[in-house]
């Protein structure tokens, strides 16, 4: 390797230089517009302006109905303005609830409580669901598979071997469950026909 | 009114449910016109945050009219259309206050490390979603703004996150005249990251993904070279011979907790949630950049821990700046830069889907069929 071959990283400059202003204003619509560093709408970081944010209070009134509702423990209280949707309820807010009560976010075991409290929500929802007039299935807007090109939109593509797990993810704790049920359906008959023979 | 339901993982519906009311004296309620997936909404499809509800309606990209007001709301009128950032903000608290506006103090009682977010489970505060016919809109006089005139619905609706969050990573990636950007994903995101980048004085842009219709979009729409990793072996290899050893001056990771690229960080993240998400693209862009560069990160993360090779960032004095996009901040320039054609939000639009043909949104644009880029959603009969 000749001294003029040897790439960037070990000399001073960049060996290919950038292509000039005009270069770039001719090819790129709005080239360096934003180019100074110090005018672009999020520097500085922290930009002191409480005027021009359009609130006109110092803090809000406080929406009602915050009594009892899940805070993380690393706020002062419940804030004043907060989502009412879905409320906790069953055993899954029980769970989450103590996620809430017993962890910071800081801790592992947080987070983990509150998956759990999706996974029981869920699992109940379907169960329930059920017996409605509109089962869940385990995956839902399937139908584009066929409408929308599911073999040829994947053909080349990597993630295909990604893509054939998800069957898996998706119904196996359907599988998981339904076997469950059923093997301790069976172990209860069983045990009562036992008991009245 | 009918809203998407989230009904457990890669399971959504629509349903009927109450039209919302008036909760607090700055509320509004806004008839949604136009809403958007967003990749993040593929987060919460999947069952990757915690916290997701049965019952939750997700979307915090939309705008529409204004239906009702709060007795104390000065600066919107019934009547008004409106695009409402995807950050809930009070206006007032410290963060507020100092313009980190996607970091509000005042509206999410569930978490203090992260703002309020509408539709994005109640690790975000628990409000429900724009992907309905009706939404609350909390703090009207500080989030939303009256669409221009000249505004097409299409771009505003982008601009309430996807296009912001684009523009705003690259503004993280600190970008100094002639630097070499590279930016990780072409979804929406990236590809706005990638128009950017040249704004801010970029002397080169070359945009990774491995779905061909998005890099030919990352060429035509934001005139950048492309590298499909597919046809590497060696990904951070492969940037490295492609600028002469020394990396990029700024990556942009626009891709976040679904990375494709590595199988293992794939199924322990974004298949079997054991992290955060995959950080197949983080690790990519902190071994992509080079030494004292910056990695800019707008692609969402969880807040379980995730396997980021923080040593190598620790070890090339790498700087790491990250945040959900303080979205109105943005607006004034942004603004600007769509009305001279210099940013074209609409251009990514791919699909526009009725609400009750949503789960074949979130299918198609999950698994990427038909050449989704962008899927918007129109609220209204089918």
């Amino acid at each position: 390797m000749t001294d003029d071959q040897i790439p960037s990283a070990y000399v001073r400059d960049k060996r290919t230089p950038a292509p000039s202003r005009e270069e770039l204003r001719a090819r790129i619509p709005g080239w360096g517009v934003d180019l100074d560093p110090a005018d672009r709408p999020s520097s500085p970081k922290l930009q002191y302006a409480p005027d021009s944010t359009g609130a006109h209070w110092d803090f809000p009134e406080r929406q009602p109905g915050w009594e009892g509702r899940e805070r993380s423990v690393e706020h002062a209280f419940v804030t004043p303005v907060f989502g009412t949707a879905q409320p906790l309820h069953g055993v899954s807010g029980a769970i989450r609830g103590y996620a809430y009560r017993r962890f910071s976010e800081a801790r592992l075991a947080h987070w983990l409580l509150l998956v759990v409290g999706d996974r029981v929500d869920a699992g109940g929802a379907h169960l329930r669901s059920l017996v409605s007039r509109r089962p869940d299935v385990p995956a839902t807007g399937l139908r584009s598979e066929v409408t929308a090109g599911g073999l040829s939109s994947r053909s080349g593509r990597s993630d295909r071997r990604h893509h054939v797990v998800d069957p898996l993810v998706a119904a196996g704790p359907w599988a998981a469950v339904a076997g469950a049920v059923t093997l301790g359906g069976r172990v209860l008959w069983r045990e009562l026909s036992r008991r009245h023979r | 009114m009918r809203a998407m339901v989230y009904r457990g993982p890669y399971s959504v519906r629509v349903e009927d449910k109450p039209i919302p009311a008036i909760e607090h004296p700055n509320d509004a309620i806004v008839r949604v016109t136009l809403a958007a997936i967003c990749g993040s909404d593929l987060h919460l499809y999947h069952g990757l945050l915690p916290d997701t509800r049965v019952g939750h309606t997700f979307g915090h990209e939309f705008v529409g009219v204004v239906e009702a007001v709060g007795p104390s709301v000065e600066r919107l009128s019934v009547g008004d259309r409106v695009m409402v950032p995807f950050n809930i903000s009070c206006g007032s608290c410290w963060f507020c206050a100092r313009g980190l506006l996607s970091n509000c103090h005042n509206v999410n009682p569930n978490a203090t490390a992260v703002g309020g977010i509408y539709g994005y489970s109640h690790t975000t505060g628990g409000y429900d979603g724009g992907q309905a016919e009706y939404v609350r809109v909390p703090f009207a006089d500080v989030g939303p703004v009256p669409i221009p005139d000249w505004m097409h619905d299409e771009d505003a609706v982008l601009l309430t996150d996807a296009a912001a969050t684009g523009y705003f990573g690259a503004q993280l990636g600190e970008i100094a005249e002639g630097d070499t950007v590279v930016v990780l994903g072409a979804g929406p995101v990236g590809l706005i990251a990638a128009q950017s980048s040249w704004l801010m004085g970029a002397g080169r842009v070359l945009v990774v993904d491995h779905i061909a219709e998005r890099l030919a979009k990352a060429a035509t729409m934001a005139h950048a070279e492309t590298l499909d990793h597919d046809t590497v072996d060696d990904v951070v290899l492969e940037l490295k011979r492609q600028t002469d050893f020394l990396g990029a001056d700024v990556v942009i990771d626009a891709v976040g907790a679904e990375a494709d690229g590595n199988l293992t960080q794939q199924l322990a993240g974004a298949k079997l949630k054991l992290q955060g998400g995959s950080a197949t693209a983080l690790n990519w862009a902190i071994d992509g950049v080079r030494k004292g560069g910056t990695v800019s990160v707008v692609g969402a993360y969880g807040p379980i821990p995730n396997a980021v090779k923080f040593g190598d960032a620790l070890n090339k004095g790498l700087t790491l700046r990250m945040n959900q996009t303080p979205v109105k901040r943005q607006w004034p320039r942004m603004f600007e830069h769509v009305r001279n054609g210099h940013l074209t939000p609409r251009a990514m639009v791919t699909h526009r889907f009725p609400l009750e043909e949503i789960p074949e949104a979130y299918h198609v644009f999950s698994a990427k069929l038909d050449g989704c880029i962008k899927p918007l959603v129109v609220p209204g009969p089918a």
